[in-house]
């Protein structure tokens, strides 16, 4: 299978939540939307940003939207007005993840383009 | 009141500092029935109760009386509405500068409204006296643990005091704290005569105004496939074309920049979402995860079908307390070698700070090398070379002032005192700042009074 990053078949949008953030990745089509259900675990997503995230992930899916929902409990560095990093607000968390390198079928990939 | 009625509310403002120019462009560049226009963040009700408490007239956003003086002869003339948190911890105040304003221009016969109960910060040890103890949401702690370092104190309210305020003939309305959306959802009641137990409409309009909250974020700001958004310079504000079903259609402006479609609205949906089948305001429950949406013309999305759920017992209570000091700078580092170059100036930092007697620990200090990597830390990047210049970004933060401002005056030294090329201390020597800790807390409703004032030019 052809290996991609996830912006190929996804876009994001994300956000401060508390003294976390959340990334909505919002699939590019149906069936890429399917394929991330099943793919875009959790935990995939922790391990992948690690370096930024130091709590739990957790997913919650809206199949109208085609939006999975991630929670990222501890990546703000404190958050609000304590964090002292320069994206305290987590704006870039969607283009980190957006990054993650994945191994797609060739049909969601074909779904995608134009 | 015919069922094919339609109310346009646009957001003109997506937060304290956003450009006055979207609201100005929605006033002039097209039909309007409501300018609503988000000035409020967590933050931001701590600072105004500071100023308030300097200068008592004080404490609201002195932002919306600039608007208002640029836009009220077209709002007369065209008998637009507005709808605005810009009371803050003052809105008589706000209500008072505004009069100002429209008597400088000679309007006689304009309402405005003033909705307020929100404020209980000097409400709170009657309410602890009563049993409340405001746990923290996320942590569980009761209040008293910070009790005495609490700077502002405010409700959630929701939409229908600003309805109140529309029916007894307000063209403008100013609140202090309450729902982002309740701004749109208050013209909504107003104009459809929406029951409290209609609970799919409330859940309809809060939908619409979270999609329109952060104005531009859904027109093709902050959109992950940049390229395709045209004229961004001249990006449209959103607005909400709405219908006594609660059915509705996101739109813009004709001729503005930006656009409306399926996917920028949707990336709006996501942001700051929680768990999207469970969206709580004090007026309801919206389930994110019911309704349908679709491309009707160019820039026209049509959301329909959306499901609410009774309201809870409580009101989400905003809370922020004293909570230590921080202090940031930063300077930029040329290359040849900028980051080996900029690694040695924070080392030399945290040393000479140490010579000093004042040690930070890693939990209480922070450096960023800007350009090597900060925002995606961790994650590997294709093509990346060596930079060709770095912003040294340093920080500290902790509960002892003298120690927290004794860092800012060891960064500039260090365009003399340490390796070439070092430069950009134009801001001067950081200072120390309040760290300003977020409370959230629950409190049961019936223990908080609402009151609607209007008065006339």
């Amino acid at each position: 299978m052809p290996i991609v990053p996830l912006s190929t078949i996804a876009n994001a949008r994300s956000g401060d939540k508390g003294e976390g953030s959340n990334v909505g990745i919002i699939g590019r089509s149906r069936p890429a939307y399917e394929f991330l259900k099943g793919a875009l675990t959790p935990d995939a997503v922790r391990v992948h940003m690690k370096q930024i995230n130091f709590g739990k992930v957790r997913r919650y899916d809206a199949d109208n939207m085609m939006v999975l929902n991630f929670l990222l409990e501890d990546s703000l560095g404190g958050g609000g007005s304590a964090s002292l990093k320069t994206d305290a607000q987590g704006k870039t968390h969607g283009l980190a993840l957006l990054r993650m390198s994945m191994e797609v079928p060739q049909n969601v990939l074909d779904s995608v383009s134009k | 009141m015919s069922d094919s009625k339609k109310v346009l509310i646009a957001n003109g403002q997506g937060f304290w500092g956003d450009s006055i120019l979207g609201p100005v462009r929605l006033v002039n560049e097209g039909p309007l029935d409501y300018l609503t226009l988000d000035y409020l963040a967590e933050v931001t009700m701590s600072i105004m109760q500071k100023l308030k408490s300097r200068r008592p007239e004080m404490g609201y956003a002195t932002d919306f009386v600039k608007l208002i003086d640029r836009v009220l002869p077209q709002l007369v003339e065209k008998n637009i509405k507005v709808v605005a948190n810009a009371g803050g911890v003052n809105p008589h105040a706000c209500k008072d500068a505004v009069m100002a304003v429209i008597e400088k221009h000679g309007f006689k016969g304009i309402k405005v409204a003033v909705v307020e109960g929100d404020d209980i910060l000097d409400q709170l040890d009657d309410l602890m006296a009563k049993g409340e103890d405001m746990k923290n949401m996320d942590t569980g702690e009761p209040l008293s643990t910070v009790r005495d370092t609490v700077t502002s104190a405010n409700v959630y309210l929701g939409a229908f005091p600003i309805a109140e305020a529309l029916d007894q003939g307000a063209q403008i309305v100013i609140t202090g704290r309450g729902t982002d959306p309740g701004l749109v959802i208050g013209p909504m009641i107003h104009e459809f005569g929406w029951k409290a137990d209609e609970y799919d409409k409330i859940a309809a309009g809060t939908v619409a105004g979270h999609i329109v909250e952060c104005g531009a974020q859904c027109t093709g700001g902050n959109y992950t496939d940049w390229r395709n958004v045209p004229d961004m310079a001249r990006i449209g504000y959103p607005i909400i074309e709405a219908s006594a079903d609660g059915s509705f259609v996101v739109t813009k402006h004709e001729g503005t920049g930006g656009m409306v479609t399926v996917s920028s609205v949707t990336h709006q949906l996501a942001y700051e979402m929680g768990d999207p089948a469970n969206y709580i305001t004090p007026d309801g429950i919206a389930d994110f995860t019911s309704f349908n949406m679709e491309q009707e013309g160019p820039n026209r999305v049509r959301v329909s079908g959306v499901k609410g759920a009774p309201p809870t017992p409580t009101y989400k209570v905003s809370m922020s307390y004293h909570d230590g000091w921080k202090s940031v700078g930063q300077l930029t580092v040329s290359g040849p070698d900028a980051l080996e170059k900029a690694e040695l100036c924070a080392q030399i930092v945290w040393q000479r700070l140490a010579f000093d007697g004042f040690d930070y620990d890693a939990s209480e200090r922070m450096v960023e090398f800007v350009g090597a990597n900060v925002c995606h830390e961790g994650i590997e990047l294709e093509g990346a070379g060596e930079p060709a210049e770095i912003v040294l970004r340093m920080g500290v933060k902790g509960s002892d002032q003298e120690k927290i401002e004794r860092f800012g005056p060891e960064l500039v030294p260090l365009v003399t005192s340490g390796p070439p090329g070092v430069t950009g201390f134009a801001g001067g020597r950081p200072k120390a700042t309040e760290i300003i800790g977020y409370w959230p807390a629950l409190l049961r409703k019936e223990l908080i009074k609402t009151s609607v004032s209007v008065f006339c030019s």
